[in-house]
Protein backbone atom coordinates (compact mmCIF):
# COMPACT_ATOMS: atom_id res chain seq x y z
CA UNK A 1 0.00 0.00 0.00
CA UNK A 2 1.45 3.37 -1.05
CA UNK A 3 0.04 6.69 0.14
CA UNK A 4 0.44 9.84 -2.02
CA UNK A 5 1.38 12.45 0.58
CA UNK A 6 0.17 15.90 -0.51
CA UNK A 7 3.65 17.33 0.12
CA UNK A 8 6.08 14.47 -0.55
CA UNK A 9 4.39 12.39 -3.25
CA UNK A 10 3.76 8.66 -3.19
CA UNK A 11 5.49 6.77 -0.37
CA UNK A 12 5.21 3.29 1.19
CA UNK A 13 2.74 3.16 4.10
CA UNK A 14 5.50 2.16 6.52
CA UNK A 15 6.57 5.84 6.49
CA UNK A 16 3.19 6.75 7.99
CA UNK A 17 1.58 6.30 11.39
CA UNK A 18 -2.13 5.51 11.65
CA UNK A 19 -4.56 7.15 14.05
CA UNK A 20 -7.95 5.98 12.79
CA UNK A 21 -11.34 7.41 11.89
CA UNK A 22 -11.07 11.04 10.74
CA UNK A 23 -14.80 11.75 10.90
CA UNK A 24 -15.15 11.73 14.69
CA UNK A 25 -14.98 15.19 16.24
CA UNK A 26 -13.98 16.19 19.72
CA UNK A 27 -17.08 17.27 21.67
CA UNK A 28 -17.34 20.69 23.28
CA UNK A 29 -16.63 21.14 26.99
CA UNK A 30 -20.40 21.18 27.60
CA UNK A 31 -20.87 17.68 26.13
CA UNK A 32 -22.52 14.92 28.16
CA UNK A 33 -20.56 11.84 29.36
CA UNK A 34 -22.46 9.87 26.72
CA UNK A 35 -21.14 12.10 23.94
CA UNK A 36 -17.58 11.72 25.30
CA UNK A 37 -18.05 7.94 25.35
CA UNK A 38 -19.15 7.94 21.73
CA UNK A 39 -16.19 10.13 20.76
CA UNK A 40 -13.67 8.05 22.68
CA UNK A 41 -14.85 4.55 21.89
CA UNK A 42 -17.54 4.05 19.24
CA UNK A 43 -16.52 3.75 15.59
CA UNK A 44 -18.40 3.31 12.33
CA UNK A 45 -15.77 0.74 11.16
CA UNK A 46 -17.14 0.59 7.59
CA UNK A 47 -16.41 -2.07 5.00
CA UNK A 48 -15.69 0.18 2.02
CA UNK A 49 -14.77 3.86 1.88
CA UNK A 50 -13.17 5.06 5.13
CA UNK A 51 -11.86 8.55 5.97
CA UNK A 52 -8.88 8.17 8.29
CA UNK A 53 -5.98 10.09 9.80
CA UNK A 54 -2.38 9.22 8.91
CA UNK A 55 0.75 11.13 9.90
CA UNK A 56 3.79 11.14 7.60
CA UNK A 57 6.15 10.57 10.55
CA UNK A 58 9.16 9.49 8.46
CA UNK A 59 8.66 12.32 6.00
CA UNK A 60 7.20 15.83 6.31
CA UNK A 61 5.36 14.94 9.57
CA UNK A 62 2.13 16.43 8.23
CA UNK A 63 -1.21 14.95 9.26
CA UNK A 64 -3.29 13.69 6.34
CA UNK A 65 -6.91 12.73 5.85
CA UNK A 66 -6.81 9.67 3.61
CA UNK A 67 -9.96 8.22 2.04
CA UNK A 68 -9.31 4.53 1.46
CA UNK A 69 -11.37 1.47 0.55
CA UNK A 70 -11.00 -0.97 3.47
CA UNK A 71 -12.01 -3.90 1.21
CA UNK A 72 -9.20 -3.38 -1.33
CA UNK A 73 -6.75 -0.93 0.36
CA UNK A 74 -7.13 1.34 -2.70
CA UNK A 75 -6.45 5.01 -1.85
CA UNK A 76 -9.31 7.16 -3.13
CA UNK A 77 -8.09 10.61 -2.08
CA UNK A 78 -5.60 12.36 0.22
CA UNK A 79 -6.01 15.81 1.76
CA UNK A 80 -3.94 17.77 4.27
CA UNK A 81 -5.68 17.44 7.66
CA UNK A 82 -5.11 21.16 8.22
CA UNK A 83 -7.12 22.03 5.09
CA UNK A 84 -9.90 19.68 6.16
CA UNK A 85 -10.05 21.28 9.61
CA UNK A 86 -10.03 24.83 8.20
CA UNK A 87 -12.81 24.11 5.73
CA UNK A 88 -14.79 22.42 8.51
CA UNK A 89 -14.37 25.57 10.66
CA UNK A 90 -15.61 27.71 7.77
CA UNK A 91 -18.64 25.51 7.31
CA UNK A 92 -19.61 25.70 11.03
CA UNK A 93 -18.52 29.13 12.34
CA UNK B 1 -21.40 -42.32 14.00
CA UNK B 2 -19.25 -42.32 17.11
CA UNK B 3 -15.50 -42.20 16.44
CA UNK B 4 -13.67 -44.97 18.29
CA UNK B 5 -11.07 -47.65 17.74
CA UNK B 6 -13.82 -50.15 16.90
CA UNK B 7 -15.38 -47.91 14.24
CA UNK B 8 -11.91 -47.25 12.78
CA UNK B 9 -11.11 -50.96 12.56
CA UNK B 10 -14.58 -51.77 11.21
CA UNK B 11 -14.24 -49.15 8.48
CA UNK B 12 -10.73 -50.26 7.63
CA UNK B 13 -12.02 -53.78 6.98
CA UNK B 14 -14.84 -52.44 4.76
CA UNK B 15 -12.56 -50.23 2.65
CA UNK B 16 -13.54 -47.00 4.49
CA UNK B 17 -16.74 -46.81 2.42
CA UNK B 18 -19.14 -46.43 5.36
CA UNK B 19 -18.06 -43.09 6.81
CA UNK B 20 -20.86 -40.54 6.93
CA UNK B 21 -20.54 -36.73 6.68
CA UNK B 22 -19.53 -35.13 9.97
CA UNK B 23 -22.60 -32.90 9.96
CA UNK B 24 -25.90 -32.66 8.08
CA UNK B 25 -26.78 -30.06 5.43
CA UNK B 26 -30.29 -29.18 6.58
CA UNK B 27 -32.67 -26.66 5.04
CA UNK B 28 -33.41 -23.63 7.27
CA UNK B 29 -36.51 -23.97 9.43
CA UNK B 30 -38.97 -21.07 9.75
CA UNK B 31 -38.14 -20.53 13.40
CA UNK B 32 -35.67 -21.54 16.09
CA UNK B 33 -35.35 -21.07 19.84
CA UNK B 34 -31.95 -19.48 19.21
CA UNK B 35 -29.82 -18.61 16.21
CA UNK B 36 -26.11 -17.90 16.33
CA UNK B 37 -24.82 -15.56 13.62
CA UNK B 38 -21.33 -16.71 12.65
CA UNK B 39 -20.19 -20.31 12.15
CA UNK B 40 -16.64 -19.85 13.35
CA UNK B 41 -15.13 -21.54 16.37
CA UNK B 42 -16.92 -19.31 18.85
CA UNK B 43 -20.32 -19.61 17.17
CA UNK B 44 -20.11 -23.39 16.85
CA UNK B 45 -18.89 -23.75 20.44
CA UNK B 46 -21.77 -21.55 21.59
CA UNK B 47 -24.30 -23.74 19.81
CA UNK B 48 -22.69 -26.90 21.22
CA UNK B 49 -22.74 -25.67 24.84
CA UNK B 50 -26.29 -24.28 24.45
CA UNK B 51 -27.38 -27.78 23.47
CA UNK B 52 -25.21 -29.69 25.92
CA UNK B 53 -25.31 -27.50 29.06
CA UNK B 54 -28.66 -25.77 28.68
CA UNK B 55 -30.82 -28.27 26.80
CA UNK B 56 -31.63 -25.91 23.93
CA UNK B 57 -31.54 -28.05 20.80
CA UNK B 58 -33.77 -26.12 18.40
CA UNK B 59 -30.82 -23.96 17.35
CA UNK B 60 -29.25 -22.88 14.08
CA UNK B 61 -25.77 -21.57 13.34
CA UNK B 62 -25.78 -19.21 10.35
CA UNK B 63 -22.53 -18.98 8.40
CA UNK B 64 -22.11 -16.71 5.38
CA UNK B 65 -19.25 -18.78 3.95
CA UNK B 66 -18.41 -22.30 4.96
CA UNK B 67 -17.28 -23.90 8.21
CA UNK B 68 -13.54 -23.31 8.71
CA UNK B 69 -13.21 -20.41 6.26
CA UNK B 70 -12.88 -17.63 8.83
CA UNK B 71 -10.45 -17.00 11.64
CA UNK B 72 -10.84 -20.52 13.06
CA UNK B 73 -8.87 -21.69 10.02
CA UNK B 74 -6.53 -18.66 9.85
CA UNK B 75 -4.94 -18.47 13.29
CA UNK B 76 -1.60 -19.76 14.55
CA UNK B 77 -3.23 -22.44 16.79
CA UNK B 78 -1.78 -21.34 20.14
CA UNK B 79 -3.47 -21.88 23.48
CA UNK B 80 -2.47 -20.25 26.77
CA UNK B 81 -3.96 -18.59 29.84
CA UNK B 82 -1.06 -16.30 30.83
CA UNK B 83 -2.99 -13.11 31.49
CA UNK B 84 -2.50 -10.48 34.19
CA UNK B 85 -5.82 -8.84 34.99
CA UNK B 86 -8.57 -10.31 37.21
CA UNK B 87 -11.25 -9.82 34.52
CA UNK B 88 -9.28 -12.04 32.13
CA UNK B 89 -7.40 -14.72 34.11
CA UNK B 90 -10.31 -16.87 35.36
CA UNK B 91 -11.94 -16.79 31.93
CA UNK B 92 -8.85 -17.91 30.02
CA UNK B 93 -8.03 -20.53 32.66
CA UNK B 94 -11.55 -21.93 32.24
CA UNK B 95 -10.83 -22.09 28.53
CA UNK B 96 -7.60 -24.00 29.19
CA UNK B 97 -9.47 -26.51 31.36
CA UNK B 98 -12.07 -27.00 28.62
CA UNK B 99 -9.25 -27.58 26.10
CA UNK B 100 -7.83 -30.25 28.39
CA UNK B 101 -11.06 -32.26 28.29
CA UNK B 102 -12.25 -31.22 24.83
CA UNK B 103 -11.43 -34.29 22.75
CA UNK B 104 -13.27 -36.72 25.04
CA UNK B 105 -16.14 -34.25 25.38
CA UNK B 106 -16.77 -33.77 21.64
CA UNK B 107 -15.44 -37.19 20.53
CA UNK B 108 -13.02 -35.63 18.05
CA UNK B 109 -9.26 -35.62 17.81
CA UNK B 110 -8.35 -31.94 17.98
CA UNK B 111 -4.66 -32.75 18.55
CA UNK B 112 -4.50 -30.74 21.79
CA UNK B 113 -0.80 -30.58 22.59
CA UNK B 114 0.32 -28.95 25.84
CA UNK B 115 3.89 -28.50 24.69
CA UNK B 116 4.49 -25.36 26.75
CA UNK B 117 4.51 -21.69 25.82
CA UNK B 118 7.59 -19.60 26.61
CA UNK B 119 7.62 -15.77 26.68
CA UNK B 120 11.21 -14.50 26.52
CA UNK B 121 12.44 -11.43 28.41
CA UNK B 122 15.41 -9.33 27.38
CA UNK B 123 15.79 -6.71 30.12
CA UNK B 124 15.54 -6.32 33.89
CA UNK B 125 12.34 -4.31 33.59
CA UNK B 126 10.76 -6.94 31.40
CA UNK B 127 11.77 -9.67 33.85
CA UNK B 128 10.05 -7.75 36.65
CA UNK B 129 6.88 -7.33 34.55
CA UNK B 130 6.88 -11.04 33.70
CA UNK B 131 7.44 -12.00 37.34
CA UNK B 132 4.45 -9.87 38.26
CA UNK B 133 2.31 -11.53 35.58
CA UNK B 134 3.50 -14.98 36.65
CA UNK B 135 2.60 -14.22 40.27
CA UNK B 136 -0.84 -12.92 39.24
CA UNK B 137 -1.40 -16.18 37.34
CA UNK B 138 -0.30 -18.32 40.31
CA UNK B 139 -2.61 -16.39 42.65
CA UNK B 140 -5.45 -17.45 40.32
CA UNK B 141 -4.26 -21.07 40.41
CA UNK B 142 -2.72 -20.97 36.92
CA UNK B 143 0.67 -22.61 36.33
CA UNK B 144 3.59 -20.36 35.50
CA UNK B 145 7.29 -20.51 36.03
CA UNK B 146 10.01 -17.86 35.67
CA UNK B 147 13.10 -19.30 33.99
CA UNK B 148 16.56 -17.77 34.07
CA UNK B 149 18.87 -17.63 31.08
CA UNK B 150 20.47 -21.04 31.64
CA UNK B 151 17.11 -22.75 32.16
CA UNK B 152 15.87 -21.25 28.89
CA UNK B 153 19.09 -22.34 27.16
CA UNK B 154 18.57 -25.92 28.35
CA UNK B 155 14.98 -25.84 27.06
CA UNK B 156 15.48 -24.15 23.66
CA UNK B 157 19.23 -24.10 22.94
CA UNK B 158 18.92 -22.91 19.33
CA UNK B 159 17.95 -19.28 20.06
CA UNK B 160 20.34 -16.32 19.62
CA UNK B 161 21.09 -15.82 23.34
CA UNK B 162 23.87 -13.29 22.73
CA UNK B 163 22.02 -11.11 20.24
CA UNK B 164 23.84 -7.76 20.29
CA UNK B 165 20.73 -5.65 20.87
CA UNK B 166 18.35 -8.05 22.60
CA UNK B 167 20.27 -10.72 24.54
CA UNK B 168 17.92 -13.28 26.10
CA UNK B 169 17.86 -13.02 29.88
CA UNK B 170 15.20 -15.62 30.60
CA UNK B 171 11.53 -16.36 30.13
CA UNK B 172 8.12 -16.95 31.66
CA UNK B 173 6.78 -20.37 30.76
CA UNK B 174 3.28 -21.80 31.01
CA UNK B 175 3.84 -25.53 30.60
CA UNK B 176 0.12 -26.20 30.08
CA UNK B 177 0.09 -23.86 27.08
CA UNK B 178 0.63 -25.23 23.61
CA UNK B 179 -1.12 -25.77 20.30
CA UNK B 180 -4.36 -27.30 18.99
CA UNK B 181 -5.23 -28.32 15.44
CA UNK B 182 -7.43 -25.34 14.53
CA UNK B 183 -9.50 -26.87 11.71
CA UNK B 184 -10.28 -29.86 13.89
CA UNK B 185 -11.75 -27.52 16.50
CA UNK B 186 -14.20 -26.16 13.93
CA UNK B 187 -15.06 -29.58 12.53
CA UNK B 188 -15.24 -31.18 15.98
CA UNK B 189 -17.58 -28.57 17.43
CA UNK B 190 -19.69 -28.57 14.24
CA UNK B 191 -20.06 -32.35 14.38
CA UNK B 192 -20.74 -32.42 18.12
CA UNK B 193 -23.37 -29.67 17.86
CA UNK B 194 -24.97 -31.38 14.87
CA UNK B 195 -25.22 -34.65 16.81
CA UNK B 196 -27.21 -32.76 19.48
CA UNK B 197 -29.66 -31.52 16.82
CA UNK B 198 -28.18 -28.11 15.96
CA UNK B 199 -28.75 -27.04 12.33
CA UNK B 200 -25.55 -25.74 10.73
CA UNK B 201 -26.55 -23.53 7.80
CA UNK B 202 -23.62 -22.71 5.54
CA UNK B 203 -23.77 -20.08 2.76
CA UNK B 204 -26.48 -18.32 4.77
CA UNK B 205 -25.58 -14.65 5.19
CA UNK B 206 -27.58 -12.49 7.57
CA UNK B 207 -28.78 -9.36 5.76
CA UNK B 208 -31.12 -7.93 8.39
CA UNK B 209 -32.14 -8.23 12.03
CA UNK B 210 -35.85 -7.82 12.75
CA UNK B 211 -36.60 -5.76 15.84
CA UNK B 212 -40.14 -5.25 17.16
CA UNK B 213 -40.77 -3.02 20.20
CA UNK B 214 -37.13 -3.12 21.25
CA UNK B 215 -36.90 -6.88 20.98
CA UNK B 216 -35.03 -8.93 18.37
CA UNK B 217 -37.45 -11.45 16.85
CA UNK B 218 -35.66 -12.84 13.83
CA UNK B 219 -33.17 -12.41 11.02
CA UNK B 220 -33.35 -11.92 7.26
CA UNK B 221 -30.87 -14.12 5.41
CA UNK B 222 -29.84 -15.00 1.88
CA UNK B 223 -31.74 -18.26 2.47
CA UNK B 224 -34.95 -16.60 3.66
CA UNK B 225 -36.36 -15.13 6.86
CA UNK B 226 -35.80 -17.01 10.12
CA UNK B 227 -37.65 -16.21 13.34
CA UNK B 228 -35.76 -16.69 16.59
CA UNK B 229 -36.48 -16.14 20.27
CA UNK B 230 -32.83 -15.35 20.92
CA UNK B 231 -30.09 -14.17 18.57
CA UNK B 232 -26.39 -14.36 19.37
CA UNK B 233 -23.87 -12.45 17.28
CA UNK B 234 -20.41 -14.05 16.98
CA UNK B 235 -19.21 -12.53 13.70
CA UNK B 236 -15.56 -11.73 14.62
CA UNK B 237 -14.05 -9.27 12.10
CA UNK B 238 -17.50 -8.48 10.71
CA UNK B 239 -19.05 -7.73 14.12
CA UNK B 240 -19.49 -4.01 13.39
CA UNK B 241 -21.34 -4.76 10.16
CA UNK B 242 -23.67 -7.32 11.74
CA UNK B 243 -24.35 -5.14 14.81
CA UNK B 244 -25.12 -2.21 12.49
CA UNK B 245 -28.06 -4.27 11.15
CA UNK B 246 -29.57 -3.83 14.63
CA UNK B 247 -28.59 -0.15 14.80
CA UNK B 248 -25.69 -0.70 17.21
CA UNK B 249 -22.31 1.03 16.98
CA UNK B 250 -19.50 -0.94 18.59
CA UNK B 251 -16.18 -0.04 20.24
CA UNK B 252 -14.47 -2.10 17.52
CA UNK B 253 -12.16 -1.53 14.57
CA UNK B 254 -11.51 -4.35 12.08
CA UNK B 255 -7.84 -4.90 11.32
CA UNK B 256 -5.89 -7.43 9.31
CA UNK B 257 -3.43 -9.86 10.91
CA UNK B 258 -1.04 -11.92 8.81
CA UNK B 259 0.40 -15.35 9.58
CA UNK B 260 3.08 -17.43 7.87
CA UNK B 261 4.18 -21.02 7.50
CA UNK B 262 7.54 -22.31 6.30
CA UNK B 263 8.37 -25.41 4.31
CA UNK B 264 8.18 -28.60 6.37
CA UNK B 265 11.29 -29.64 8.26
CA UNK B 266 12.15 -32.40 10.72
CA UNK B 267 11.16 -31.84 14.38
CA UNK B 268 12.88 -28.64 15.49
CA UNK B 269 10.70 -26.59 17.86
CA UNK B 270 8.93 -28.78 20.42
CA UNK B 271 7.28 -25.86 22.21
CA UNK B 272 5.96 -22.35 21.50
CA UNK B 273 8.42 -19.43 21.78
CA UNK B 274 7.58 -15.74 21.77
CA UNK B 275 10.16 -12.99 21.26
CA UNK B 276 10.07 -10.30 23.98
CA UNK B 277 11.83 -7.46 22.16
CA UNK B 278 9.42 -7.38 19.23
CA UNK B 279 6.14 -9.05 18.40
CA UNK B 280 6.92 -12.55 17.11
CA UNK B 281 5.81 -16.06 18.03
CA UNK B 282 6.70 -19.40 16.53
CA UNK B 283 5.78 -23.06 16.83
CA UNK B 284 5.99 -26.12 14.61
CA UNK B 285 2.98 -27.91 13.19
CA UNK B 286 2.77 -31.69 13.24
CA UNK B 287 3.26 -31.59 9.47
CA UNK B 288 6.66 -29.96 10.02
CA UNK B 289 6.05 -26.38 8.89
CA UNK B 290 7.11 -23.58 11.22
CA UNK B 291 4.04 -21.47 11.99
CA UNK B 292 4.73 -17.87 12.97
CA UNK B 293 3.34 -14.37 13.06
CA UNK B 294 3.66 -10.93 14.61
CA UNK B 295 1.88 -7.60 14.72
CA UNK B 296 -1.34 -6.63 13.01
CA UNK B 297 -0.88 -4.36 10.00
CA UNK B 298 -2.33 -1.48 11.98
CA UNK B 299 -5.01 0.12 9.81
CA UNK B 300 -8.73 -0.59 9.29
CA UNK B 301 -9.16 -3.42 6.81
CA UNK B 302 -11.70 -5.92 5.54
CA UNK B 303 -9.36 -7.09 2.77
CA UNK B 304 -8.25 -10.45 4.29
CA UNK B 305 -4.72 -9.72 3.15
CA UNK B 306 -1.95 -7.50 4.47
CA UNK B 307 1.02 -5.57 3.17
CA UNK B 308 4.76 -6.14 2.91
CA UNK B 309 6.12 -3.92 5.73
CA UNK B 310 4.69 -6.33 8.30
CA UNK B 311 6.14 -9.28 6.41
CA UNK B 312 9.54 -7.61 6.70
CA UNK B 313 8.99 -6.79 10.38
CA UNK B 314 8.03 -10.37 11.23
CA UNK B 315 11.01 -11.73 9.29
CA UNK B 316 13.37 -9.36 11.12
CA UNK B 317 12.02 -10.40 14.51
CA UNK B 318 12.37 -14.06 13.55
CA UNK B 319 15.96 -13.58 12.43
CA UNK B 320 16.83 -11.75 15.66
CA UNK B 321 15.44 -14.63 17.69
CA UNK B 322 16.44 -17.66 15.61
CA UNK B 323 19.00 -16.85 12.90
CA UNK B 324 18.67 -20.35 11.41
CA UNK B 325 15.22 -19.32 10.11
CA UNK B 326 17.04 -17.47 7.30
CA UNK B 327 17.72 -20.83 5.65
CA UNK B 328 14.02 -21.67 5.33
CA UNK B 329 11.52 -20.71 2.66
CA UNK B 330 8.13 -19.28 3.60
CA UNK B 331 5.60 -21.27 1.62
CA UNK B 332 2.36 -19.53 2.59
CA UNK B 333 1.13 -16.34 4.18
CA UNK B 334 -2.43 -15.24 4.69
CA UNK B 335 -4.56 -12.69 6.48
CA UNK B 336 -7.57 -12.75 8.79
CA UNK B 337 -9.91 -10.03 10.09
CA UNK B 338 -9.46 -9.09 13.73
CA UNK B 339 -12.23 -7.39 15.70
CA UNK B 340 -9.89 -5.10 17.63
CA UNK B 341 -11.63 -3.65 20.68
CA UNK B 342 -10.84 -0.36 22.34
CA UNK B 343 -9.12 -1.92 25.37
CA UNK B 344 -7.77 -5.11 23.82
CA UNK B 345 -10.23 -7.35 25.68
CA UNK B 346 -13.36 -9.09 24.42
CA UNK B 347 -17.07 -8.46 24.93
CA UNK B 348 -19.53 -11.24 25.86
CA UNK B 349 -22.72 -9.56 26.97
CA UNK B 350 -26.35 -8.75 26.43
CA UNK B 351 -27.12 -5.72 24.26
CA UNK B 352 -29.60 -2.87 24.84
CA UNK B 353 -31.97 -4.84 22.56
CA UNK B 354 -33.85 -7.68 24.28
CA UNK B 355 -33.10 -11.10 22.87
CA UNK B 356 -29.92 -9.92 21.13
CA UNK B 357 -26.55 -11.01 22.52
CA UNK B 358 -23.05 -9.98 21.53
CA UNK B 359 -19.74 -11.85 21.39
CA UNK B 360 -16.91 -9.83 19.82
CA UNK B 361 -13.70 -7.88 20.38
CA UNK B 362 -11.33 -10.87 20.44
CA UNK B 363 -8.56 -8.86 18.85
CA UNK B 364 -5.93 -11.34 17.67
CA UNK B 365 -6.38 -13.72 20.62
CA UNK B 366 -9.67 -15.44 19.92
CA UNK B 367 -8.54 -18.97 19.15
CA UNK B 368 -7.35 -19.90 22.64
CA UNK B 369 -10.63 -18.57 24.01
CA UNK B 370 -12.86 -20.67 21.74
CA UNK B 371 -14.21 -23.17 24.31
CA UNK B 372 -14.75 -20.67 27.15
CA UNK B 373 -16.16 -18.07 24.76
CA UNK B 374 -18.78 -20.56 23.57
CA UNK B 375 -19.39 -21.82 27.09
CA UNK B 376 -19.87 -18.33 28.58
CA UNK B 377 -21.85 -17.00 25.60
CA UNK B 378 -24.18 -20.00 25.82
CA UNK B 379 -24.68 -19.29 29.52
CA UNK B 380 -25.34 -15.60 28.83
CA UNK B 381 -27.90 -16.44 26.14
CA UNK B 382 -29.66 -19.27 27.99
CA UNK B 383 -29.87 -17.55 31.40
CA UNK B 384 -30.15 -14.01 30.03
CA UNK B 385 -27.28 -13.06 32.35
CA UNK B 386 -23.50 -13.38 32.20
CA UNK B 387 -21.59 -16.08 34.06
CA UNK B 388 -19.00 -15.00 36.66
CA UNK B 389 -16.26 -15.86 34.14
CA UNK B 390 -17.43 -13.24 31.64
CA UNK B 391 -18.99 -10.78 34.10
CA UNK B 392 -16.26 -8.20 33.45
CA UNK B 393 -16.45 -8.50 29.65
CA UNK B 394 -19.30 -6.02 29.43
CA UNK B 395 -20.33 -3.89 26.49
CA UNK B 396 -20.87 -0.83 28.71
CA UNK B 397 -17.47 -0.97 30.43
CA UNK B 398 -16.16 1.79 28.17
CA UNK B 399 -18.88 4.11 29.48
CA UNK B 400 -18.42 3.14 33.14
CA UNK B 401 -14.63 3.13 33.09
CA UNK B 402 -14.15 -0.56 33.97
CA UNK B 403 -11.75 -1.24 31.11
CA UNK B 404 -9.69 -4.45 30.91
CA UNK B 405 -6.57 -3.03 29.29
CA UNK B 406 -3.77 -5.63 29.62
CA UNK B 407 -1.38 -3.50 27.62
CA UNK B 408 -2.35 -0.10 29.02
CA UNK B 409 -2.53 1.36 25.53
CA UNK B 410 -5.85 3.21 25.80
CA UNK B 411 -8.46 3.53 23.08
CA UNK B 412 -6.08 2.76 20.20
CA UNK B 413 -7.12 -0.60 18.72
CA UNK B 414 -3.99 -0.86 16.58
CA UNK B 415 -1.75 -0.66 19.66
CA UNK B 416 -3.30 -3.59 21.59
Amino acid sequence: MRIPCVYCGERGHEEFSYLGDATIQRPTAAATPNEWHDYGYLRENPSGSHRELWQHVAGCRAWLVVTRDTRTHAIISVEAAQDVALSREKATP
Amino acid sequence: MRYALTSLLGQALRGNRGWTPAWRRPEPKASYDAVIVGGGGHGLATAYYLAKEHGLTNIAVLEKGWIGNGNIGRNTTLIRSNYLLPGNVPFYEHSMKLWEGLEQDINYNAMVSQRGLLNLYHSDAQRDAFARRGNAMRMHGVDSELLDREQVRAFVPYLDFDNARFPIQGGLIQRRGGTVRHDAVAWGYARAADRLGVDILEHCEVTGIDIVDGRAVGVQTTRGAIRAKKIGLAAAGNSSRVAALAGLRLPIESHVLQAFVSEGVKPLIDTVVTFGAGHFYISQSDKGGLVFGGDIDGYNSYAWRGNLPIVEDVAECGMALMPMLGRLRVVRSWGGLMDMSMDGSPIIDKTPIDGLYLNCGWCYGGFKATPASGWCFAHTIARDAPHAFNAAMRLDRFATGHLIDERGAGNRPNLH
